[in-house]
Protein backbone atom coordinates (compact mmCIF):
# COMPACT_ATOMS: atom_id res chain seq x y z
CA UNK A 1 0.00 0.00 0.00
CA UNK A 2 2.96 2.35 0.26
CA UNK A 3 3.13 2.52 -3.53
CA UNK A 4 4.89 5.69 -4.64
CA UNK A 5 5.54 6.63 -8.27
CA UNK A 6 7.92 9.29 -9.61
CA UNK A 7 6.31 11.83 -11.95
CA UNK A 8 7.31 15.12 -13.59
CA UNK A 9 5.61 18.39 -12.61
CA UNK A 10 4.08 19.92 -15.74
CA UNK A 11 2.29 22.90 -14.19
CA UNK A 12 1.60 24.38 -10.75
CA UNK A 13 -1.56 26.20 -9.64
CA UNK A 14 -0.28 28.62 -7.04
CA UNK A 15 -2.90 28.43 -4.29
CA UNK A 16 -2.05 28.68 -0.64
CA UNK A 17 0.24 26.24 1.12
CA UNK A 18 -2.54 23.85 2.15
CA UNK A 19 -4.17 23.50 -1.25
CA UNK A 20 -1.20 23.96 -3.62
CA UNK A 21 -1.74 21.57 -6.55
CA UNK A 22 0.19 20.65 -9.65
CA UNK A 23 -0.31 18.64 -12.82
CA UNK A 24 2.14 15.74 -12.76
CA UNK A 25 2.96 13.53 -15.74
CA UNK A 26 3.68 9.82 -15.49
CA UNK A 27 4.96 8.91 -18.92
CA UNK A 28 1.85 9.85 -20.90
CA UNK A 29 -0.76 10.09 -18.13
CA UNK A 30 -1.15 13.27 -16.09
CA UNK A 31 -3.14 13.95 -12.96
CA UNK A 32 -3.66 16.61 -10.32
CA UNK A 33 -1.38 16.10 -7.32
CA UNK A 34 -1.13 17.97 -4.05
CA UNK A 35 2.22 19.76 -3.73
CA UNK A 36 1.50 20.90 -0.18
CA UNK A 37 4.39 18.82 1.18
CA UNK A 38 6.96 19.96 -1.40
CA UNK A 39 6.75 23.77 -1.37
CA UNK A 40 10.20 23.91 -2.96
CA UNK A 41 9.13 21.87 -6.00
CA UNK A 42 9.15 23.60 -9.41
CA UNK A 43 7.90 22.76 -12.91
CA UNK A 44 10.25 20.16 -14.40
CA UNK A 45 11.09 18.56 -11.06
CA UNK A 46 10.39 14.88 -10.55
CA UNK A 47 8.39 14.15 -7.40
CA UNK A 48 7.46 10.93 -5.64
CA UNK A 49 3.65 10.67 -5.59
CA UNK A 50 1.63 8.56 -3.14
CA UNK A 51 -2.21 8.62 -2.92
CA UNK A 52 -2.36 11.94 -4.74
CA UNK A 53 0.32 13.71 -2.71
CA UNK A 54 3.90 14.51 -3.65
CA UNK A 55 6.03 13.36 -0.70
CA UNK A 56 9.49 14.37 -1.93
CA UNK A 57 11.40 15.89 -4.83
CA UNK A 58 13.54 13.20 -6.48
CA UNK A 59 17.24 14.07 -6.26
CA UNK A 60 18.32 13.55 -9.86
CA UNK A 61 22.03 13.80 -9.07
CA UNK A 62 21.71 11.17 -6.38
CA UNK A 63 19.83 8.89 -8.77
CA UNK A 64 22.64 9.31 -11.31
CA UNK A 65 25.26 8.59 -8.65
CA UNK A 66 23.53 5.37 -7.62
CA UNK A 67 23.31 4.20 -11.23
CA UNK A 68 27.00 4.96 -11.73
CA UNK A 69 27.82 2.96 -8.62
CA UNK A 70 25.81 0.04 -9.98
CA UNK A 71 27.65 0.47 -13.27
CA UNK A 72 30.94 -0.05 -11.44
CA UNK A 73 29.58 -3.26 -9.95
CA UNK A 74 28.65 -4.36 -13.44
CA UNK A 75 32.25 -3.76 -14.63
CA UNK A 76 33.67 -5.58 -11.62
CA UNK A 77 31.40 -8.55 -12.08
CA UNK A 78 32.11 -8.77 -15.80
CA UNK A 79 35.54 -10.20 -14.95
CA UNK A 80 34.08 -13.40 -13.59
CA UNK A 81 31.16 -14.09 -15.96
CA UNK A 82 30.31 -17.35 -14.19
CA UNK A 83 29.34 -15.24 -11.18
CA UNK A 84 26.83 -13.26 -13.20
CA UNK A 85 24.88 -16.11 -14.73
CA UNK A 86 23.36 -18.12 -11.83
CA UNK A 87 23.28 -21.91 -12.06
CA UNK A 88 19.44 -21.82 -12.01
CA UNK A 89 17.97 -22.15 -15.53
CA UNK A 90 16.50 -18.65 -15.31
CA UNK A 91 15.12 -16.88 -18.30
CA UNK A 92 15.24 -13.14 -18.05
CA UNK A 93 13.01 -12.46 -15.00
CA UNK A 94 12.21 -8.91 -16.24
CA UNK B 1 15.63 9.74 -16.87
CA UNK B 2 12.23 8.82 -15.37
CA UNK B 3 13.61 6.95 -12.33
CA UNK B 4 11.76 3.71 -13.04
CA UNK B 5 13.11 1.78 -16.06
CA UNK B 6 16.71 2.66 -15.25
CA UNK B 7 16.33 0.77 -11.97
CA UNK B 8 14.96 -2.35 -13.69
CA UNK B 9 17.85 -3.01 -16.13
CA UNK B 10 18.15 -6.82 -16.43
CA UNK B 11 21.91 -6.88 -17.03
CA UNK B 12 22.52 -4.74 -13.99
CA UNK B 13 20.16 -6.88 -11.92
CA UNK B 14 22.36 -9.88 -12.71
CA UNK B 15 25.50 -7.91 -11.83
CA UNK B 16 24.06 -6.85 -8.47
CA UNK B 17 22.97 -10.41 -7.77
CA UNK B 18 26.48 -11.60 -8.61
CA UNK B 19 27.90 -9.05 -6.20
CA UNK B 20 25.65 -10.39 -3.44
CA UNK B 21 26.82 -13.93 -4.17
CA UNK B 22 30.44 -12.80 -4.00
CA UNK B 23 29.82 -10.98 -0.70
CA UNK B 24 28.01 -13.86 1.06
CA UNK B 25 30.27 -16.27 2.94
CA UNK B 26 27.75 -17.62 5.45
CA UNK B 27 23.97 -17.95 5.92
CA UNK B 28 22.05 -14.78 6.74
CA UNK B 29 18.34 -13.99 7.35
CA UNK B 30 17.11 -10.56 6.31
CA UNK B 31 13.59 -9.10 6.56
CA UNK B 32 12.18 -6.65 4.09
CA UNK B 33 9.65 -4.54 5.98
CA UNK B 34 7.35 -3.32 3.26
CA UNK B 35 4.87 -5.30 1.19
CA UNK B 36 5.91 -3.17 -1.79
CA UNK B 37 9.40 -4.60 -1.52
CA UNK B 38 7.99 -8.11 -1.15
CA UNK B 39 5.94 -7.49 -4.30
CA UNK B 40 9.06 -6.48 -6.23
CA UNK B 41 11.04 -9.48 -4.94
CA UNK B 42 8.36 -11.94 -6.01
CA UNK B 43 7.38 -10.21 -9.24
CA UNK B 44 10.97 -10.06 -10.55
CA UNK B 45 12.08 -13.36 -9.04
CA UNK B 46 14.89 -11.64 -7.13
CA UNK B 47 14.92 -14.32 -4.44
CA UNK B 48 15.89 -16.87 -7.11
CA UNK B 49 19.05 -14.89 -7.84
CA UNK B 50 20.30 -14.97 -4.25
CA UNK B 51 22.78 -17.49 -2.81
CA UNK B 52 21.14 -20.45 -1.06
CA UNK B 53 22.22 -19.41 2.45
CA UNK B 54 20.64 -15.97 2.16
CA UNK B 55 17.01 -16.02 3.34
CA UNK B 56 14.51 -13.20 2.88
CA UNK B 57 11.69 -13.18 5.42
CA UNK B 58 8.70 -11.08 4.38
CA UNK B 59 7.94 -8.43 7.00
CA UNK B 60 4.75 -7.07 8.60
CA UNK B 61 4.17 -5.98 5.06
CA UNK B 62 1.24 -3.87 4.51
CA UNK B 63 -0.98 -1.77 6.75
CA UNK B 64 -3.98 -3.20 4.93
CA UNK B 65 -3.38 -6.79 5.99
CA UNK B 66 -2.59 -5.91 9.62
CA UNK B 67 -5.75 -3.80 10.02
CA UNK B 68 -7.54 -5.33 13.02
CA UNK B 69 -10.90 -7.12 12.61
CA UNK B 70 -12.64 -4.66 14.91
CA UNK B 71 -11.78 -1.75 12.63
CA UNK B 72 -13.15 -3.55 9.57
CA UNK B 73 -16.32 -4.32 11.57
CA UNK B 74 -16.57 -0.66 12.60
CA UNK B 75 -16.17 0.51 9.00
CA UNK B 76 -18.88 -1.89 7.83
CA UNK B 77 -21.18 -0.84 10.68
CA UNK B 78 -20.74 2.86 9.88
CA UNK B 79 -21.12 2.31 6.14
CA UNK B 80 -24.36 0.41 6.67
CA UNK B 81 -26.04 3.32 8.43
CA UNK B 82 -28.46 5.55 6.48
CA UNK B 83 -27.12 8.74 4.85
CA UNK B 84 -23.50 7.64 5.20
CA UNK B 85 -20.94 7.39 2.40
CA UNK B 86 -17.79 5.46 3.30
CA UNK B 87 -14.76 6.25 1.15
CA UNK B 88 -11.88 3.77 1.20
CA UNK B 89 -8.69 2.82 -0.58
CA UNK B 90 -9.48 -0.05 -2.90
CA UNK B 91 -7.21 -2.57 -1.24
CA UNK B 92 -9.32 -2.45 1.96
CA UNK B 93 -12.50 -3.75 0.39
CA UNK B 94 -11.71 -7.46 0.44
CA UNK B 95 -10.13 -7.62 3.89
CA UNK B 96 -12.51 -9.79 5.95
CA UNK B 97 -14.16 -8.55 9.14
CA UNK B 98 -15.84 -10.94 11.60
CA UNK B 99 -18.82 -11.55 9.34
CA UNK B 100 -18.25 -9.98 5.96
CA UNK B 101 -16.00 -7.54 4.14
CA UNK B 102 -16.66 -4.06 2.80
CA UNK B 103 -17.21 -5.37 -0.73
CA UNK B 104 -20.10 -7.61 0.33
CA UNK B 105 -21.49 -4.81 2.53
CA UNK B 106 -21.44 -2.65 -0.62
CA UNK B 107 -23.26 -5.39 -2.50
CA UNK B 108 -25.92 -5.37 0.21
CA UNK B 109 -26.51 -1.67 -0.38
CA UNK B 110 -24.03 0.23 1.79
CA UNK B 111 -22.71 3.31 -0.03
CA UNK B 112 -19.00 2.44 -0.12
CA UNK B 113 -16.82 4.21 -2.68
CA UNK B 114 -13.25 3.48 -3.72
CA UNK B 115 -10.98 6.52 -3.78
CA UNK B 116 -7.39 6.96 -4.94
CA UNK B 117 -6.70 9.89 -2.62
CA UNK B 118 -8.17 11.33 0.59
CA UNK B 119 -8.72 14.51 -1.44
CA UNK B 120 -11.32 12.54 -3.39
CA UNK B 121 -13.12 11.88 -0.09
CA UNK B 122 -13.07 15.63 0.61
CA UNK B 123 -14.62 16.26 -2.83
CA UNK B 124 -17.32 13.69 -2.02
CA UNK B 125 -18.07 15.48 1.25
CA UNK B 126 -18.40 18.83 -0.53
CA UNK B 127 -20.71 17.29 -3.13
CA UNK B 128 -22.96 15.59 -0.55
CA UNK B 129 -23.69 18.09 2.24
CA UNK B 130 -26.70 16.10 3.37
CA UNK B 131 -24.68 12.96 3.99
CA UNK B 132 -22.02 11.91 6.46
CA UNK B 133 -18.86 11.15 4.49
CA UNK B 134 -16.40 8.92 6.36
CA UNK B 135 -12.92 8.19 5.06
CA UNK B 136 -11.37 4.86 6.13
CA UNK B 137 -7.80 6.02 6.79
CA UNK B 138 -5.33 3.15 6.71
CA UNK B 139 -1.57 3.14 6.22
CA UNK B 140 1.93 3.31 7.58
CA UNK B 141 3.53 6.71 8.25
CA UNK B 142 3.76 7.02 4.45
CA UNK B 143 0.02 7.66 4.10
CA UNK B 144 -0.58 9.58 7.31
CA UNK B 145 0.38 13.00 5.87
CA UNK B 146 -2.14 12.63 3.03
CA UNK B 147 -4.89 11.44 5.35
CA UNK B 148 -4.00 14.13 7.89
CA UNK B 149 -4.17 16.86 5.24
CA UNK B 150 -7.76 15.90 4.46
CA UNK B 151 -8.70 16.77 8.06
CA UNK B 152 -6.85 20.08 7.91
CA UNK B 153 -8.67 21.01 4.71
CA UNK B 154 -12.03 19.88 6.12
CA UNK B 155 -11.44 21.89 9.29
CA UNK B 156 -10.55 24.99 7.32
CA UNK B 157 -13.59 24.69 5.09
CA UNK B 158 -15.87 23.77 7.96
CA UNK B 159 -16.88 20.53 6.25
CA UNK B 160 -18.92 19.27 9.18
CA UNK B 161 -20.09 16.18 7.32
CA UNK B 162 -16.54 14.82 6.90
CA UNK B 163 -14.85 12.48 9.38
CA UNK B 164 -12.11 9.88 9.36
CA UNK B 165 -11.92 6.34 10.74
CA UNK B 166 -8.18 6.14 11.39
CA UNK B 167 -6.28 2.89 11.87
CA UNK B 168 -2.70 3.93 11.07
CA UNK B 169 0.30 1.85 12.14
CA UNK B 170 3.92 2.79 12.83
CA UNK B 171 6.92 0.72 11.72
CA UNK B 172 9.59 1.14 14.45
CA UNK B 173 7.52 -0.46 17.28
CA UNK B 174 6.75 -3.42 14.98
CA UNK B 175 10.46 -3.87 14.29
CA UNK B 176 11.16 -3.88 18.03
CA UNK B 177 8.39 -6.44 18.57
CA UNK B 178 9.91 -8.68 15.89
CA UNK B 179 13.41 -8.35 17.38
CA UNK B 180 12.22 -9.12 20.91
CA UNK B 181 9.97 -12.01 19.93
CA UNK B 182 11.17 -15.37 21.08
CA UNK B 183 13.38 -17.26 18.66
CA UNK B 184 13.56 -14.44 16.15
CA UNK B 185 15.80 -15.28 13.19
CA UNK B 186 16.04 -11.77 11.76
CA UNK B 187 19.63 -10.50 11.49
CA UNK B 188 19.11 -7.42 9.32
CA UNK B 189 16.35 -5.27 7.81
CA UNK B 190 15.48 -3.56 4.57
CA UNK B 191 13.58 -0.56 5.93
CA UNK B 192 10.53 0.72 4.08
CA UNK B 193 11.70 3.41 1.68
CA UNK B 194 8.50 5.41 1.55
CA UNK B 195 7.95 5.37 5.30
CA UNK B 196 11.41 6.90 5.59
CA UNK B 197 10.65 9.39 2.82
CA UNK B 198 8.25 10.93 5.34
CA UNK B 199 9.83 10.09 8.71
CA UNK B 200 13.56 10.12 7.89
CA UNK B 201 15.99 7.62 9.36
CA UNK B 202 16.67 8.83 12.91
CA UNK B 203 13.99 6.58 14.46
CA UNK B 204 16.02 3.54 13.34
CA UNK B 205 19.39 4.53 14.83
CA UNK B 206 18.56 3.34 18.39
CA UNK B 207 17.11 0.07 17.04
CA UNK B 208 20.26 -0.73 15.04
CA UNK B 209 22.40 0.08 18.05
CA UNK B 210 20.30 -1.65 20.73
CA UNK B 211 19.78 -4.89 18.79
CA UNK B 212 23.01 -4.74 16.74
CA UNK B 213 21.20 -5.22 13.42
CA UNK B 214 21.98 -3.43 10.15
CA UNK B 215 19.02 -1.47 8.79
CA UNK B 216 19.20 -0.40 5.13
CA UNK B 217 16.58 2.12 3.94
CA UNK B 218 15.65 0.57 0.60
CA UNK B 219 13.59 1.49 -2.42
CA UNK B 220 11.27 -0.72 -4.45
CA UNK B 221 12.69 -1.28 -7.91
CA UNK B 222 14.75 -4.46 -8.51
CA UNK B 223 18.09 -2.65 -8.41
CA UNK B 224 17.05 -0.86 -5.23
CA UNK B 225 16.16 -4.12 -3.48
CA UNK B 226 19.33 -5.91 -4.61
CA UNK B 227 21.52 -2.95 -3.64
CA UNK B 228 19.79 -2.88 -0.25
CA UNK B 229 20.43 -6.59 0.24
CA UNK B 230 24.07 -6.20 -0.82
CA UNK B 231 24.62 -3.41 1.71
CA UNK B 232 22.90 -5.44 4.45
CA UNK B 233 25.04 -8.52 3.69
CA UNK B 234 28.19 -6.38 3.53
CA UNK B 235 27.49 -5.06 7.02
CA UNK B 236 26.61 -8.50 8.39
CA UNK B 237 29.78 -10.00 6.98
CA UNK B 238 31.83 -7.19 8.57
CA UNK B 239 29.97 -7.35 11.88
CA UNK B 240 28.64 -3.82 11.49
CA UNK B 241 25.13 -2.68 12.48
CA UNK B 242 24.43 0.71 10.98
CA UNK B 243 21.51 2.51 9.39
CA UNK B 244 22.37 3.23 5.76
CA UNK B 245 20.31 4.82 3.02
CA UNK B 246 20.17 3.05 -0.34
CA UNK B 247 17.10 5.02 -1.46
CA UNK B 248 18.96 8.34 -1.24
CA UNK B 249 17.41 9.73 -4.42
CA UNK B 250 14.15 10.09 -2.45
CA UNK B 251 14.92 9.69 1.26
CA UNK B 252 16.60 12.56 3.12
CA UNK B 253 17.87 11.82 6.63
CA UNK B 254 15.34 14.26 8.12
CA UNK B 255 12.49 12.88 5.99
CA UNK B 256 9.87 15.46 4.98
CA UNK B 257 9.50 18.03 7.77
CA UNK B 258 6.28 19.50 6.32
CA UNK B 259 4.66 16.06 6.31
CA UNK B 260 5.92 15.21 9.77
CA UNK B 261 4.49 18.45 11.16
CA UNK B 262 1.00 17.54 9.90
CA UNK B 263 1.31 14.04 11.40
CA UNK B 264 2.25 15.57 14.77
CA UNK B 265 -0.61 18.08 14.51
CA UNK B 266 -3.43 15.79 13.43
CA UNK B 267 -2.49 12.47 15.02
CA UNK B 268 -1.32 11.15 18.37
CA UNK B 269 0.57 7.94 19.10
CA UNK B 270 -1.70 5.19 20.40
CA UNK B 271 -1.45 1.43 21.05
CA UNK B 272 -2.63 -0.54 18.02
CA UNK B 273 -3.70 -4.14 17.50
CA UNK B 274 -1.88 -5.62 14.49
CA UNK B 275 -4.05 -8.39 13.02
CA UNK B 276 -2.46 -11.78 13.52
CA UNK B 277 0.46 -10.37 15.49
CA UNK B 278 -0.89 -8.62 18.57
CA UNK B 279 -1.18 -5.24 20.25
CA UNK B 280 1.96 -3.16 20.64
CA UNK B 281 2.15 0.02 22.68
CA UNK B 282 2.79 3.18 20.64
CA UNK B 283 2.46 1.27 17.38
CA UNK B 284 -0.47 3.25 15.96
CA UNK B 285 -1.61 6.75 15.10
CA UNK B 286 -5.03 7.91 16.24
CA UNK B 287 -6.68 11.27 15.66
CA UNK B 288 -5.54 13.83 18.23
CA UNK B 289 -7.95 15.37 20.71
CA UNK B 290 -7.60 18.71 18.89
CA UNK B 291 -9.35 17.17 15.86
CA UNK B 292 -11.74 14.93 17.78
CA UNK B 293 -14.64 16.49 15.81
CA UNK B 294 -13.30 14.75 12.70
CA UNK B 295 -12.83 11.37 14.37
CA UNK B 296 -15.46 8.93 13.09
CA UNK B 297 -14.91 6.70 16.15
CA UNK B 298 -16.15 9.41 18.49
CA UNK B 299 -18.82 10.58 16.01
CA UNK B 300 -20.35 7.14 15.41
CA UNK B 301 -19.63 5.38 18.70
CA UNK B 302 -17.74 2.15 19.50
CA UNK B 303 -19.25 -0.08 16.80
CA UNK B 304 -20.20 -3.79 16.99
CA UNK B 305 -18.41 -6.33 19.24
CA UNK B 306 -15.57 -8.21 17.50
CA UNK B 307 -16.95 -11.76 17.98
Amino acid sequence: MCLGVPGCIESISEEDSLTRMGKVGFGGISCEVSLAYVPEARVGDYVLVHVGFALQVVDQNEAQRILEEIGKIEDLMQDDNSMIRPSLPLENPL
Amino acid sequence: MRFVDEFRDPERVHSCAAEIRSLTTQPWTIMEICGGQTHSIVRYGLDQLLPDGLTLVHGPGCPVCVTPVEMINKAIDIASQPDVILCSYGDMLRVPGSGRDLLSAKALGADIRIVYSPLDAIKTARANPGKQVVFFAVGFETTAPANGMSILQAAREGLGNYSMLATHVRVPPAMRAILTSQGTRIQGFLAAGHVCTVMGIDEYLPIAKEFHVPIVVTGFEPLDVLQGIAECVRQLEQGRAEVSNQYSRVVRSEGNPHARRVIEEVFEIVPRNWRGIGTFPESGLGISSKYRDYDAESRFGPGPPTS
